[in-house]
């Protein structure tokens, strides 16, 4: 079995290769290639699901190793796949969303001519996405790393005669290469340390290291992780990478790419267990990014990046998690995998809702909605049911547990995470229910002479259907019996968190969080008729719609103190630098000016000199005699 | 006789020689000033010989003539040259060289 992983990667990397060389001759056929080949990845995944539930717990992880990559002396890089539990979780995940979404682009990029490029670009991400979770060392995770960035830099930047859609390509891409220099010397000091980057070696040899060490491999993972999975600081560039289609944003920058950071953490999870300090910062980033994401979320019009704020707050919740350490883990990717289903059904769903709508994306110009889509309207409503976690449905099941974890974390910390993570739930059930009410309910503010909403087509509404199947079940099935803890339990341990109050108890506070926020959002957007033009608001809500300020602050911060940096370096250089050049240069010249007079052309002074250095000579021999 | 006074006359013409080449522009004195000084440094040569006893320095003295006899006929076949081209013999006349 070991050796159709290979084929994980392989097949879409193939579908890549031929998309993107074959030219125009497959652009009939082109789009039904890729998701063929997206599916068989799928079909290999599942095989070895089946193959890896056959065997005992603790035989399932698989290695295959392909080859030696770079051998020099000590340094050996290999190229080698590890394929366990979470790897697993993972390639299931991308292959099994990444299907789906790429039968819907199907229906969605049917008009676009370069339909066959952006299959191409799917199938490269994908290839990319399941060689960074299926890769058994750091160095080749790093490929795939950057492989995701590629992609998601093509596909951000698909539309790229939108100068909108180059620019926020271009910011996406820079914004992750401030994440990807952290991850690049976090391999580097780990091989410095531990001589080595696979994986097995280095997590089971932190024991014999220094916390100091591991503190800052840690934090310079946080780093990448926060590039990647657009956390603070680092989240400037996921609300306008919104420009991609939108089966991009669902798959890239919703279900899985986004999510790498939050498996960086996990996979390293032995690094962090021995660095608490590291662990600090990492909850710490998680709790803000969960406020900081549903705060934007709440005041944005535009129905994708409402839902972009949304995912930047619930990974957030997944790095909160990832940070409490085992108690943590297990429920990090459980989060990860609902939100996976539920988020990527509302993309689609808001991708619909776009297709019907000549592509507008003003909630402010949708209403009434629920009667022209219906499939569109229950299936995003369910995918909103779970994400506020609504209680039987999917988040409401890994999302209670997070909150539950953030609270067993314990001492003051551990309340304070936990109130962080109630209030988050809350806002999200604002937001979430703003956008359901703006979007499907209340009266129409579109022109029905222009616009003529309509479901969508099949291919576009089947694959919106099975998301908001898992959006249901998924989390109900993960908790059952706590299958999805002991599925995960050998490669990330686990240890039942203990919180101060009885999880019955912290059930309740999330329900009441969830009703708070549903009915402030009702108030606000579903008793009164919405205006059209959004109303000024409040300084809170302008600061959200202007993203809190951090394209404001990154001017302020990095381009402005960028340009005064490179002033002072400039006016450094002119002055210091050159000065002392041409400073020498000056004294030498006018040396040398003085100098060139001794060359009078006159042969009675050229004698004269002769005369004198002789004179010289004969007086500095008398006088060396003489002593 | 003292074989030091040679010596102190060979000093003398020496001066002579020397001054002449400093002071004097015309260039055939310049010249002769030139000739002075070889042969003030030949009697010096030779007087050593004499007062070490043996050949070297008359050697010296032999040579400094030959060479003398040749610089004469270089020289002074520039000198005419340059006279019948800047129809002067000053030696100060000749600076084109300068910077």
């Amino acid at each position: 079995m070991e050796s159709l992983i290979g084929l994980l990667v392989g097949a879409p990397l193939l579908g890549a290769a031929v998309l993107l060389c074959g030219g125009r001759r497959l652009d009939r056929t082109g789009h039904w290639l890729g998701t063929l080949l997206a599916a068989a990845s799928f079909v290999v995944g599942l095989l070895l699901f089946a193959d890896m539930l056959g065997k005992d717990t603790e035989q399932r992880a698989m290695h295959q190793h392909l080859f030696s990559w770079i051998p020099v002396a000590d340094f050996q890089a290999d190229v080698g796949f590890q394929l366990d539990q979470l790897s697993m979780t993972f390639v299931l995940l991308i292959s099994g969303v990444g299907t789906l979404i790429h039968v819907y682009s199907i229906g969605y990029m049917e008009h676009d001519e370069r339909r066959r490029r952006f299959f191409g670009y799917l199938n490269l991400f994908l290839a990319a996405m399941l060689l960074l979770v299926l890769a058994d060392n750091y160095l080749l995770l790093y490929v795939g790393w950057e492989g995701v960035g590629l992609a998601s830099y093509l596909l951000i930047g698909f539309w790229q005669h939108k100068p909108s859609a180059a620019t926020a390509a271009k910011k996406a891409f820079l914004v992750n290469r401030v994440g990807d220099v952290g991850l690049s010397i976090a391999i580097m000091l780990m091989f410095t340390t531990f001589g080595t980057f696979a994986f097995e070696p280095v997590l089971e040899s932190t024991g014999e290291t220094s916390e100091g060490k591991l503190t800052a491999i840690g934090l310079m993972l946080l780093l990448a992780a926060c590039g990647k999975s657009a956390q603070v600081p680092l989240q400037s560039w996921l609300g306008d990478a919104m420009e991609g289609p939108t089966p991009v944003s669902a798959l890239i920058h919703a279900a899985t790419m986004v999510t790498a950071g939050v498996y960086l953490i996990t996979r390293s999870g032995e690094i962090f267990n021995a660095a608490p300090d590291a662990q600090l910062v990492v909850v710490t980033v998680g709790a803000v990014t969960l406020l900081f994401g549903a705060i934007v979320g709440c005041a944005k019009d535009d129905i994708k990046k409402a839902l972009a704020g949304s995912t930047m707050s619930q990974i957030g919740y997944m790095m909160l998690a990832a940070g409490l350490g085992p108690i943590g883990y297990a429920f990090a990717i459980m989060h990860l995998v609902t939100h996976g289903f539920f988020k990527a059904g509302l993309f689609l769903g808001a991708g619909s809702v776009m297709h019907g709508m000549n592509d507008e994306v003003d909630m402010r110009k949708y209403g009434g909605l629920r009667k022209h889509m219906p499939v569109t309207f229950v299936t995003f409503g369910l995918g909103y049911l779970a994400i506020i976690g609504f209680p039987g449905l999917s988040g409401f099941f890994s999302k209670d547990q997070i909150i539950e974890a953030a609270f067993a974390k314990g001492g003051t910390q551990g309340w304070i995470l936990g109130t962080c993570a109630l209030l988050g739930a809350a806002i999200t059930a604002y937001y979430m229910t703003r956008v359901m009410l703006l979007t499907f309910f209340g009266e129409k503010r579109w022109d029905p002479a222009e616009t003529h909403p309509h479901e969508s087509p099949r291919t576009m509404t089947i694959p919106m259907i099975v998301l908001a199947f898992g959006s249901v079940f998924a989390g109900g099935y993960f908790k059952l019996n706590e299958n999805f803890v002991h599925w995960l339990e050998p490669v990330t341990e686990f240890e039942h968190g203990h919180p101060p109050m009885s999880a019955a108890t912290v059930t309740a506070a999330t329900v009441v969080a969830l009703l708070i926020g549903v009915t402030g959002a009702w108030f606000q957007y579903g008793r009164r008729p919405v205006p059209v033009v959004a109303p000024r608001g409040s300084l809170l809500t302008r600061a959200a719609r202007r993203d809190l300020l951090q394209d404001d602050l990154n001017h302020v911060v990095l381009v402005k103190g960028g340009e005064h940096l490179t002033r002072g370096l400039v006016y450094l250089d002119h002055k210091l630098v050159d000065g002392v050049v041409n400073g020498t240069a000056a004294s030498f010249g006018g040396l040398s000016g003085r100098v060139r007079r001794v060359q009078n052309g006159f042969v009675r002074s050229y004698a004269v000199s002769m005369f004198g250095g002789a004179a010289v000579l004969v007086a500095a021999t008398l006088l060396m005699r003489a002593v | 006789m003292n074989p030091v006074n040679y010596l102190y006359l060979a000093a003398l013409l020496f001066t002579i020689g020397a001054a002449g080449v400093l002071v004097r522009r015309n260039a055939i004195i310049v010249f002769m000033c030139v000739e002075l000084m070889l042969n003030a440094s030949n009697l010096a040569l030779v007087t050593f010989s004499r007062l070490h006893g043996n050949l070297d320095g008359q050697i010296m003295a032999f040579f400094t003539m030959v060479v003398a006899a040749a610089e004469v006929v270089v020289g002074l076949a520039i000198i005419v040259t340059f006279f019948r081209s800047r129809h002067s013999a000053s030696v100060d006349d000749a600076s084109l060289m300068k910077l």
